[in-house]
């Protein structure tokens, strides 16, 4: 089964570089991606991952909003009954990895993360949740 | 060669220049020329500038070491500001948060979660003079990093100088309001590619009547290279989107030796040392040239190309942030080799978070030292007639005429048709992210490394450095005070200046800065004068492309 992955960039912050060079490699591990564009709300990324039957929801965060509008993702997803896992890449300091679990958010990938860990991790996760 | 070689001519030039109160020799007493060269060879000061815009370069003038700063509400910034002042800082550089960068009021339902966090919130001109109380806007330059809202937050600058007994001719400093690089790099826009341009022009038109010391934009390849072009790439499109500014002005009536000194340009220093120093002199002696033989300019100073360095933030990391010293040091000194006029070191923490004043102090210690005590300032343009070093520098303009070339085309012989066109059809985004992903597979193959991150990752698990910490209490201190804004003024005036400002947008012909200004006095909110002129020119929306 090929995975399915929607990234998304919620909110304000226009950094775009980390979350295309990710899209591609996760292209290059045999993924498939979909990407919504910037300036997105937690209820359009929910919508757009349901919608697209997405295996897990791929947020980039730089600007350091990551503690108010990830977990407003995933009560979005859960809101609309949906159990698709999320994950954050990005800038996210050290002490906000707990309170980012507590908010239900599956894997942080700090910068530095390799393609090979990324990959592992998303395929480790999506296995964990998919329903037989 | 004639009697008034190029020699003569620059040591004329050197001798009318002042000289700075140090030593001009090594640490061991060995004097030192103010330049190294064959006399029939190009000088510092000399068209084309390759080695430097001034004869006599860091032994008159050291750069402007401008540190940028903005977070919180203006009452945090301008204690960041007042120190900067204090701890030898020589210019002000304001960053402004997300939200303020896109034209939204810190109570919109977007900015949630970002107000006051990469940047000052500024949201009316009470917080415009909260930011500058105390700051002498006629004596200090003031540099502001924004794009899209440029013109508003101009607007917003002139009403709270002129208010406090400064009026707009005396303003030094620069608005980054560099608008194309936004579409082709940074992402932060509002309004349609031609629209955001009918602004531009009119900041230009307005600096270029009232504001003899202002720069009305810094045209930007930081933002460029950031996002992941290579050197070249940085270099090509900066200055292709410089001329487009200049046939932009063109088109307004202006003349190129109106508009061209008004343009300053900003260059990021990446860690390939040699690589940048090339780009630097490279720039220059292209933009000279264009403006002499393509623009026709006739002015000196519109062939010279002033820039603003900062180093590489995407080159910091996460992982041992302190040795983001070294690297800030290494490409800081490239941007001084290079010649720079001012510059910004980044600060050891910037992969994790916004500086903490300790590691901002850090920073600006290590433009000092370079300054003071390595030596560096004592000879114009070093680097200049090694054969490695030239030979980079004349690769850099290949590549960047080659890109020039394409834009041209694209424009059908027009560099500002080019520029818009590139990013109308995505050809700028596309080629920016074909050049990061290439570079991150290096990263992941090992082919290229990075200290700490994959290779050399011994003490990634030392103790984590003291970061700045902005919460939520920030956002909720700045929406109360644009409340009290919107409680206390004439709601009868905002209507009107909203309304004028509305009728003026109407007509491509006007000048939009007038309107501005007097929105701006009326305590017009920055989200209400955005959501004015949307109302007129609609918004964009990039076409998400992988």
């Amino acid at each position: 089964m090929t995975i399915r992955v929607l990234v998304a960039k919620v909110g304000l912050d226009g950094h775009d570089r980390g979350i295309k060079v990710v899209a591609r490699l996760l292209r290059d591990a045999g993924m498939e991606v979909v990407y919504t564009g910037l300036f997105q709300t937690p209820e359009t990324v929910a919508h757009a991952a349901i919608q697209e039957d997405v295996d897990v929801v791929g947020l980039s965060m730089l600007s350091g909003a990551h503690l108010t509008l990830a977990p407003l993702v995933v009560e979005a997803l859960r809101a609309q009954g949906s159990d698709i896992p999320v994950v954050v890449g990005g800038i996210v300091p050290s002490n906000d990895l707990e309170d980012m679990k507590k908010a239900g958010v599956a894997a942080v990938f700090g910068t530095g993360t390799s393609a090979e860990e990324m990959v592992a991790e998303i395929v480790r996760i999506v296995g964990t949740t998919a329903t037989p | 060669m004639s009697p008034a070689s190029a020699y003569d001519k620059w040591l004329e030039a050197f001798r009318a220049s002042p000289t700075r109160d140090a030593a001009f020799a090594t640490m061991s007493g060995i004097a030192l020329e103010p330049v190294y060269g064959p006399r029939d060879g190009e000088f510092p000061g000399q068209f084309p500038y390759t080695r430097g815009l001034h004869a006599s370069m860091y032994r008159s003038r050291l750069w402007t070491m401008r540190m940028f700063a903005g977070f919180g509400t203006a009452l945090d910034t301008n204690r960041r500001f007042k120190e900067i002042i204090a701890s030898g800082g020589t210019g002000l550089s304001t960053a402004f948060d997300m939200p303020t960068l896109l034209g939204l009021d810190s109570d919109a339902p977007m900015a949630l979660g970002e107000v006051g966090r990469c940047g000052v919130a500024i949201d009316s001109l009470a917080d415009m003079r909260d930011l500058f109380a105390g700051i002498d806007l006629g004596t200090i330059t003031t540099s502001m990093t924004i794009n899209s809202p440029a013109a508003v937050m101009l607007a917003l600058f002139v009403a709270q100088a002129e208010e406090s007994g400064v009026p707009r001719s005396r303003l030094g400093g620069t608005l980054q309001n560099d608008i194309l690089k936004e579409y082709q790099a940074q992402k932060e826009f509002v309004f349609p590619p031609r629209a955001s341009m009918r602004l531009v022009r009119d900041t230009i038109a307005f600096s270029a009547a009232e504001m003899p010391r202002w720069n009305s934009i810094s045209v930007s390849g930081y933002h460029i290279r950031e996002a992941g072009s290579t050197a070249a790439e940085e270099l090509a499109f900066t200055l292709a989107n410089g001329f487009a500014y200049v046939e932009l002005a063109q088109q307004a009536g202006l003349g190129v030796d109106e508009v061209a000194p008004r343009l300053s340009f900003f260059f990021n220093a990446h860690i390939d040392f040699f690589e940048e120093i090339a780009k630097y002199r490279a720039a220059r002696r292209i933009w000279a040239r264009w403006m002499r033989n393509h623009y026709a300019a006739r002015d000196e100073r519109s062939w010279q190309l002033r820039f603003h360095t900062q180093t590489a933030g995407v080159s910091l990391t996460a992982q041992q942030p302190e040795i983001n010293i070294a690297r800030t040091a290494i490409e800081a000194l490239a941007g001084v080799l290079g010649g720079t006029q001012s510059l910004h070191t980044n600060s050891m923490d910037e992969a994790l978070a916004l500086p903490s004043e300790k590691a901002a102090r850090i920073a600006l210690r290590t433009q000092q030292i370079i300054a003071h005590e390595t030596g560096v300032v004592h000879v114009a343009d070093p680097l200049g007639g090694s054969y490695f070093v030239e030979e980079l520098t004349d690769e850099m303009e290949r590549q960047a005429e080659a890109l020039f070339a394409e834009i041209m085309a694209l424009g059908e012989g027009s560099m500002l048709e080019g520029c818009v066109k590139g990013i109308e059809e995505n050809w700028f985004q596309g080629r920016i992210a074909d050049s990061a992903y290439q570079l991150e597979r290096s990263f992941n193959e090992g082919t290229r490394i990075v200290v700490g991150v994959n290779d050399f990752t011994e003490g990634n698990d030392d103790a984590d450095l003291e970061i700045l910490r902005i919460t939520n209490a920030d956002e909720r201190k700045q929406v109360g005070r644009l409340r009290a804004v919107r409680q206390s003024r004439d709601d009868e005036a905002v209507a009107r200046a909203i309304d004028n400002l509305r009728k003026d947008a109407v007509d491509p012909e006007v000048n939009l800065m007038p309107a501005l200004i007097n929105a701006a006095r009326a305590y017009v909110t920055v989200g209400e004068m955005m959501t004015a002129m949307v109302g007129v020119f609609g918004r964009h929306v990039e076409v998400p492309t992988l």
